[in-house]
């Protein structure tokens, strides 16, 4: 009888934990979507408040939000990537960066213009495939990679798939910086990663690309190439805005449709992974996490199953890598540092591993308040204190303490934000660890079918579960 | 005390119509698989069976037989080498020599899933629960062969696989009910009760649609309640067809229930026969009864 009292709560779960979080503004908080809105549109709106506070001209606003929105976007989808892995399949990947390296650096070994008179002789050409090709392509070689790892390593116990994949990544990072990948004539190109140079990222602007990918069923129509781009994008879009920015809109236009564009990735990624958890698939790999030898007892290979996710999570990665790299103009080996790659779990230790809301949630909240935060409040305190010089030594900024005058310190302190975020993350996560190790939906009541699991109605007489 | 079992069993054979659980033709495609096991009135076949670790020899040249659609006990004190044999056989181990037959097929040194596939699933000695998923959703990773364990149709074939998904969540519910534990279904397995643990474990391996199982030590730290459940349902399922070997320390329970013992003793076959033959042999009193019956 009573396990059918789950009528008001879609899949039936819904154990006593949360119920201290009750409904707060007609917002109803024991949904972890309406929670997600909730926090983006409040990180926004903080953002914005904080701009318009400090009087920060409209350009800059909308670059710190075009940028909030990028950095947001870039953090969901790789906290997600990483959720496929870790989450769902308890895959321990702690050389993520390795893998946005690889897609980033042969989507442009794939992409870059053929060597030729217009590149100096000290940088390297590359094959001039189009970038759709050279993106395929980059999230291609992130999943052979993530193969390559995982063939050996899966064999064994979980901890040495993490030894095994951070070692890989600082392989790449060295692969990438060597002096004899950096050219050489491949098929009569004249390719090669560039080494510690790096590699100049000439192959067109992303965002046009993809519009005027976009633009293709329009040109159809309207018998222009490239309508979507030319007419709508520059013609409108970037017209509109031209009249509340009059000088040079385009940038800012840019910012904002980038982040768009990643933004409709990132959903993407969000019901590639949920169709991926919610389904007979998913809960193998679900199981996997589990116990494996309980699910290989019960007829799964379950080698294949990690290896499946290994591999489309590194697919994955490999494309945030293209996304996140791709659009700065050139690539050097030193930015993979496995820093990013703590960054990523960060986030998804906050968002709650095992849930795609939290991951997204965890990216959302890691970008907003810990990676680019601090930035933004530095930026905002100074303003306000009409920009202040900031003693240059430790020394300095300490000496007027004896007496009594904080403001030098307090200057220093906040001249160093940047180190003192990886501090703030430390803090963060330790706090986590005490307070909410699940993180913040860390529950794991994400359902692992691809249809509710209320009773069959034949059966089932009472039943109240039929909302759906 | 034992011919009460036969009755006991026609009797629950009568009146069970309706629970006809583990339906085993009903949607899972290895009908090729179980349609050869029909012929075979002898499943599952152990040979020569050795397996040393280091300088200790764990199984040493067993060997038995099991007929099928009986219920087979498999006793010996510690150290005998029971759960040895038992995971050669299920492919967690690969033994030195010797050969394990199952439907006439041999499958020596399989993976543990290959095994399965085959219709032979074992349960484990301490229930292992997949701790953070439902009761319901424990039970629905069984099945095999399931459609949407392809990656590509998961996503894409979604409807193809919600057909096949509610027939497993049907399965699923009535086998739950057929232990009784049905009220549990959307409960973390990590919740449950020992015996619950116990009780899931069972059924999840049924839904498996298996020939035979191996059950470890089913009966291990289960309350006399529980344990007289767990034994109704063994029965009931043994008169379905099902193929029952069972480890287990508790002698009795064994004598009781089975009607064919195989006695271990350091590593080796002691004898086998009835609970009656055995409870008679004078290497068995003196080897794992220490004389005392």
């Amino acid at each position: 009888m009573s396990e059918t009292d789950s009528g008001d709560e879609p899949k039936g779960y819904g154990q006593s934990e949360e119920e201290d979080q009750s409904v707060l503004f007609g917002i109803d908080f024991r949904n972890d979507k309406y929670m997600l809105l909730t926090l983006l549109v409040g990180v926004f709106a903080l953002y914005l408040i904080g701009g318009v506070v400090i009087g920060l001209p409209f350009r800059g606003l909308m670059n710190q939000l075009g940028q909030l929105s990028f950095w947001i976007a870039v953090f969901a989808m790789s906290a997600l990537a990483l959720n496929l892995h870790w989450g769902y399949t308890g895959l321990f990947n702690i050389g993520i960066v390795g893998f946005m390296a690889t897609g980033v650096y042969i989507t442009g070994v794939l992409s870059k213009p053929v060597f030729g008179s217009g590149t100096s002789a000290a940088e390297v050409g590359g094959f001039g495939l189009p970038l759709l090709v050279g993106i395929v392509g980059g999230m291609a070689a992130a999943a052979i990679l993530g193969l390559i790892a995982a063939l050996p390593a899966l064999r064994l116990r979980a901890d040495y798939l993490a030894i095994v994949t951070i070692a890989l990544s600082e392989i790449v990072r060295f692969s990438l910086l060597s002096d004899t990948l950096s050219s050489a004539d491949v098929a009569g190109y004249k390719v090669g990663l560039g080494g510690g140079d790096g590699v100049i990222l000439d192959y067109g602007d992303p965002l046009e690309v993809f519009v005027r990918t976009a633009s293709v069923p329009f040109d159809l129509v309207f018998g222009q190439s490239g309508w979507l781009w030319e007419e709508v994008y520059l013609g409108v879009l970037v017209e509109a805005v031209g009249s509340a920015i009059p000088n040079n809109p385009k940038p800012v236009v840019d910012n904002f449709a980038y982040a768009f564009v990643l933004l409709l990735v990132l959903g993407g990624f969000y019901v590639l992974i949920t169709r991926i958890g919610s389904s007979p698939f998913g809960r193998v790999l679900k199981a996997v996490r589990e116990d494996e030898d309980v699910t290989n007892a019960l007829g799964k290979n379950t080698n294949v199953f990690k290896i499946k996710s290994f591999m489309v999570g590194c697919a994955l990665m490999g494309l945030i890598g293209i996304l996140w790299f791709g659009t700065q103009g050139s690539v050097t080996p030193n930015t993979f540092r496995p820093r990013i790659t703590f960054y990523v779990w960060i986030a998804l230790i906050i968002g709650g591993s095992g849930s795609n809301t939290g991951s997204v949630m965890g990216g959302a909240i890691f970008a907003a308040f810990l990676f680019q935060g601090p930035r933004y409040f530095k930026n905002i305190v100074e303003t306000v204190l009409g920009n202040p010089e900031a003693p240059s030594s430790f020394g300095q900024a300490m000496a007027p303490l004896s007496g009594g005058d904080i403001f030098p310190m307090l200057l220093y302190t906040l001249d160093s934000i940047r180190q003192l975020q990886l501090f703030l993350m430390g803090v963060v996560l330790i706090w986590l660890m005490h307070r909410r190790p699940d993180g913040l939906l860390g529950h794991r009541k994400e359902s692992a079918s691809s249809i509710p699991l209320t009773r069959p109605t034949k059966k089932a007489a009472t039943d109240g579960g039929e909302d759906q | 005390m034992s011919d009460a079992e036969p009755s006991d069993a026609t009797d629950s054979e009568t009146d069970s119509g309706g629970v006809t659980v583990p339906d085993a033709d009903a949607d899972v495609e290895l009908d090729a698989v179980s349609e050869s096991a029909d012929m075979v009135d002898v499943p599952l076949k152990v040979r020569d069976l050795r397996k040393t670790f280091g300088g200790i020899t764990a199984v040493d040249n067993a060997g038995f037989e099991i007929k099928k659609g009986s219920m087979t006990g498999l006793i010996g004190p510690n150290g005998a080498g029971k759960s040895t044999t038992f995971n050669c056989i299920t492919g967690t181990y690969t033994p030195d020599s010797g050969v394990v037959e199952f439907n006439g097929e041999d499958i020596t040194g399989l993976e543990p899933y290959e095994v399965a596939e085959r219709g032979l699933v074992r349960t484990f000695q301490i229930a292992r629960e997949l701790s953070e998923m439902t009761v319901l959703e424990n039970m629905m990773v069984a099945p095999m062969h399931q459609r949407g364990e392809a990656l590509w149709r998961s996503v894409f074939a979604r409807n193809d696989v919600n057909k096949q998904e509610e027939e497993i969540l049907e399965r699923a519910w009535e086998t739950l009910e057929f232990f009784d534990i049905e009220h549990l279904a959307n409960e973390y397995a990590g919740n449950l009760s020992g015996g619950q643990r116990k009780l899931l474990e069972m059924a999840r391996a049924l839904l498996t649609d298996p020939d035979m199982l191996l059950l470890d030590e089913p009966f291990a730290g289960v309350n006399p309640t529980l344990e007289e459940r767990l034994l109704e349902h063994i029965h009931e399922l043994r008169n379905q067809g099902y193929t029952f070997l069972i480890v287990e320390h508790d002698m009795d329970l064994i004598m009781e229930n089975c009607e064919k013992v195989i006695v271990m003793h350091q590593g080796r076959i002691l004898t086998e026969g009835t609970p009656e033959d055995v409870r008679n042999n004078e290497d068995v009193i003196e080897a794992y009864l220490g004389g005392e019956v």
